[in-house]
């Protein structure tokens, strides 16, 4: 197991330099320019000297080579450098916005499982009858609507609702407080993301579980527990439900690692200071130190997540050996 | 000239419920919460960056040595001081401008605020330290010759030449007075820390979410700021600002927002809701590539601009885009505007739109581009850019040319503008204060700003001349010229529509005058809540 573990681990340094490879390339193949964006978006008049003192102060006037050497150097001993928008260091851009985007990950987690594999399971039991017919237009709902557009018709019927019940409109507030700071607040903040995030992962989750729980119910195994005269609920929760977990572990670690750094709409539409409005931020400024430094950790947690979810496979089923 | 002031004070006024100034006694206290429509700035250090965003988040913080007045700031040429006593008269033949400095000012450390801090800035601005970036120093370097503090109480700015745009340019809202003992020792450290003699002294600032600021209560304006404090929010999605207007999470958008916004928070909220509207210093701007064939044709982009329908089109824009006002190259509120019966002598402001587009089509016939078609480039924003942009392609389809919209994020539209990869471009330009003597250097070859590429050696020297002209008749006479040249006679460029700003926000708060820029007269000193 810890031979299997440490071999992974190693095979994530390949993977991270060819995605520090082919996000510093692509970052420099979009056209554009920092310096323009920076000096001229207001459409305010700049100086070519301003432009140039620009260039220099950021290095982007220094051949890529030396650029991607010192990129990966700089990797190598964890300094992933300086912003080139704000100047501050990348570390602290990063870590002031990645507790909201993970706390917003982690509720929706929470959400996805406690409504997905409930409902999944019961309309693989109930397959064809009217609650499965339900199950599966709620989670088709899901899976067919933009966050964006979810995202804003939440935000109108609370404002809606409240302003009808109370006179006066409310929602949550937009200037975000941490949990360890104001929990109510912070819930209050975070709630209705988490909700809207929640409900597409746990509609893709909802129909993963519900698929894997009717091609369980009809292997040999459960047939066998039945004519042994097991109950039902031993059946299905021990030995169905078990099984049928492996693809939703997968879809779920899958959706997790996309939700740390793909919140980029929720985040916008909420006005969430998390870690997706700061890639968009980076991708429109043309960031490059600040992108890079993104997608090497959006990488990191894309493998730890699969890293986790094979450990998990193992659990779920000892048939399954790690070596 | 008159037809335009009066249009200007009729939109500041009439539209909607304007909440009453004078007879209204501020009350002190109270936190101002607002949302900044844009994400964070890059840095705070207001000399080197460009964005709003830095106004709108620090200028609460910072004194200036002269402003616009903030109980006028509609006008465009009322200037008062804020750091200094009185106003100075020129002397030296218009060369020497001497300021004489407030008594008492501290900065929030409590150092006292001098003449050498007010030269130190202005130095910093004007002739950065190697490796320190000044956004518009270019442009003061082409004015000034030397900044000094002769003594503690006085500052003497020698220019290079007599120039009407100098004390316009003085009143630029970045131009943050910061302590020189800091400049000093790192030219830098107002980049990514706030410390001024402002209104408001800094409280905190929520890496990319919130700022916060305190009352000053040494702040030198007695009895001013009214309020407590403020909170700014970073908030650049409009639904989420519109929201946050309506469930009084903040009270206002101080950059403004579209016609809908304001029609649907009226709606919601009635009465809770005030609107102040007025022309905006930003300019929707085309301007022809001079590289690409037909367009180095001056038949072709003077064709092009014909077939504009501004006086028609402009109102039915504005039920639905933030632009209203059909005016030159220099914004309609300033003195040395074109009035309109002068402007509707230029070809493309002529008031007949069908004699305009049979000339349009005369003159494309005869530079033989009769089935003219190309790509109209344009940034990938909604408001205003989008919406002209549509409409222009529409225009240009009544003389027959066919037209592509090509949407470009800023990054990309800005690349395509400097390596010339486009055909005509949608070029909105935004100014701060009103100073069309500087601001229609974006219209000059060489420009940073222009993207024409071409040389005029003619138009060259009607700008150096209305540049050095100091008599405001000339002067106006000579704009109106280098228009006329700009936008008929070469059509190098045209203007199409300068926007409209649109203040929406909680009718409690008051002591708010709307100006035409979403730069100025931002630091919430004279404004106050009705709570």
């Amino acid at each position: 197991m810890h031979r299997y573990i440490v071999s992974r681990i190693l095979l994530t340094i390949p993977t991270l330099l060819g995605a520090a490879a082919l996000v510093f390339v692509l970052m420099r193949l979009i056209p554009g320019d920092i310096c323009l964006v920076r000096l001229g978006s207001g459409g305010t008049s700049f100086s070519t000297q301003a432009l140039a003192a620009c260039h220099a102060e950021i290095g982007i006037d220094k051949p890529w080579l030396l650029q991607f050497a010192n990129f990966i150097w700089g990797l190598a001993r964890g300094d992933f450098g300086v912003s080139m928008w704000s100047g501050k260091p990348v570390i602290q851009e990063i870590a002031t916005r990645f507790p909201v985007s993970l706390e917003v990950a982690v509720i929706a987690t929470l959400i996805a499982i406690s409504i997905a594999i409930p409902l999944g399971t019961i309309s693989a039991l109930k397959q064809n009858s009217w609650i499965d017919l339900l199950v599966r237009t709620v989670s088709i709902a899901g899976i067919a609507t933009p966050a964006f557009w979810l995202g804003i018709l939440s935000i109108l019927l609370v404002l809606d609702v409240s302003q009808a019940i109370t006179g006066h409109p409310w929602m949550p507030s937009i200037d975000y407080v941490p949990l360890w700071k104001d929990p109510i607040r912070n819930l209050s903040i975070v709630m209705l993301p988490a909700i809207t995030v929640g409900y597409r992962y746990a509609a893709v989750s909802m129909r993963m579980t519900r698929s894997a729980m009717l091609e369980v119910l009809r292997e040999d195994y459960i047939r066998t527990a039945r004519a042994k005269g097991l109950l039902e609920k031993i059946i299905i929760n021990r030995h169905a439900l078990k099984n049928a977990l492996l693809p939703v572990v997968t879809v779920i670690g899958i959706e997790f690692a996309f939700l740390i750094g793909g919140l980029v709409v929720t985040e916008q539409v909420f006005n969430l200071n998390g870690i997706g409005r700061l890639m968009v931020l980076a991708v429109q400024n043309q960031d490059y130190t600040l992108t890079q430094a993104l997608v090497m950790l959006v990488v990191t947690i894309a493998i730890l997540t699969n890293l986790v979810v094979d450990l998990f496979y193992a659990w779920l089923d000892p048939r399954i050996r790690l070596s | 000239m008159k037809t335009h002031r009066l249009l200007i004070t009729a939109t500041l006024g009439a539209v909607f419920s304007l909440p009453g100034f004078a007879d209204e006694t501020p009350k002190p206290g109270g936190i101002l919460t607002y949302v900044i429509a844009a994400d964070a700035p890059p840095s705070f250090d207001g000399h080197r960056e460009e964005t709003y965003a830095t106004v709108h988040a620090v200028s609460p913080f910072y004194s200036t040595l002269i402003r616009i007045n903030p109980e006028n700031p509609a006008s465009t040429t009322d200037f008062v001081c804020d750091l200094c006593t009185e106003m100075p008269q020129p002397t030296d033949d218009g060369k020497t401008y001497t300021f004489k400095i407030r008594q008492g000012v501290t900065f929030q450390d409590g150092s006292p605020l001098t003449a050498d801090d007010v030269a130190a800035s202005w130095n910093e601005i004007t002739f950065p330290s190697e490796g320190v970036l000044s956004a518009r120093g270019s442009n003061y370097r082409d004015l000034i010759d030397k900044i000094e503090a002769p003594d503690a109480n006085t500052v003497v700015f020698h220019l290079k030449f007599a120039t009407t745009a100098f004390l316009p340019a003085l009143a630029d809202p970045y131009a943050y007075i910061y302590e020189k003992k800091i400049i000093d020792k790192d030219p830098h450290w107002y980049e990514k820390n706030v410390m001024g003699s402002g209104p408001f002294n800094f409280v905190n600032y929520d890496a990319g979410q919130s700022i916060k600021g305190v009352k000053n209560p040494n702040y030198y304006h007695k009895g001013l700021p009214y309020l407590d404090g403020f909170v700014g929010i970073f908030a650049p999605k409009e639904a989420t600002r519109v929201a946050a207007i309506r469930s009084d999470q903040a009270a206002i958008d101080f950059r403004g927002l579209p016609p809908s916004a304001r029609d649907e928070l009226k709606k919601n909220l009635g009465d809770q809701i005030s609107v102040q509207e007025s022309d905006w210093n930003c300019g929707s701007n085309l301007f022809f590539n001079h590289k690409q064939k037909p367009f180095d044709d001056p038949r072709v982009r003077r064709a092009l601009s014909l077939s504009i329908d501004r006086w028609g089109g402009a109102p039915a824009l504005s039920k639905i885009a933030v632009v209203k006002a059909v005016g030159g190259i220099v914004f309609p509120g300033s003195p040395l505007a074109a009035t309109k019966e002068e402007l509707q002598q230029m070809a493309g402001f002529w008031p007949d739109i069908e004699k305009s587009r049979a000339e349009a089509k005369r003159l494309l016939h005869e530079a033989g581009a009769d089935n003219l078609s190309f790509e109209l480039l344009n940034r990938d924003v909604d408001q205003p850019y989008k919406y002209v942009g549509i409409w222009l392609v529409d225009q240009w389809s009544k003389i027959g040319v066919k037209v592509t919209q090509k949407v470009l994020p800023t990054g990309p539209w800005f690349a395509a503008m400097r390596s010339g990869d486009y055909s005509v471009v949608h070029y909105p330009l935004c100014y701060s204060i009103v100073n069309p003597v500087l601001d229609v250097q974006a219209f000059v070859p060489g420009s940073a700003q222009n993207f024409g590429y071409f040389d005029d050696q003619q138009e060259t020297d009607m700008y150096n001349k209305l540049l050095h002209e100091s008599d405001p008749q000339k002067q106006h006479a000579e704009m109106v010229d280098f228009e006329k040249y700009v936008m008929e006679t070469q059509a190098h460029a045209t203007q199409v529509v300068w926007w409209n700003r649109i203040i929406p926000y909680r009718s409690y708060v008051k002591g708010f005058k709307i100006s035409p820029s979403h730069y100025i007269n931002q630091d919430l000193a004279t404004i106050w809540l009705d709570k």
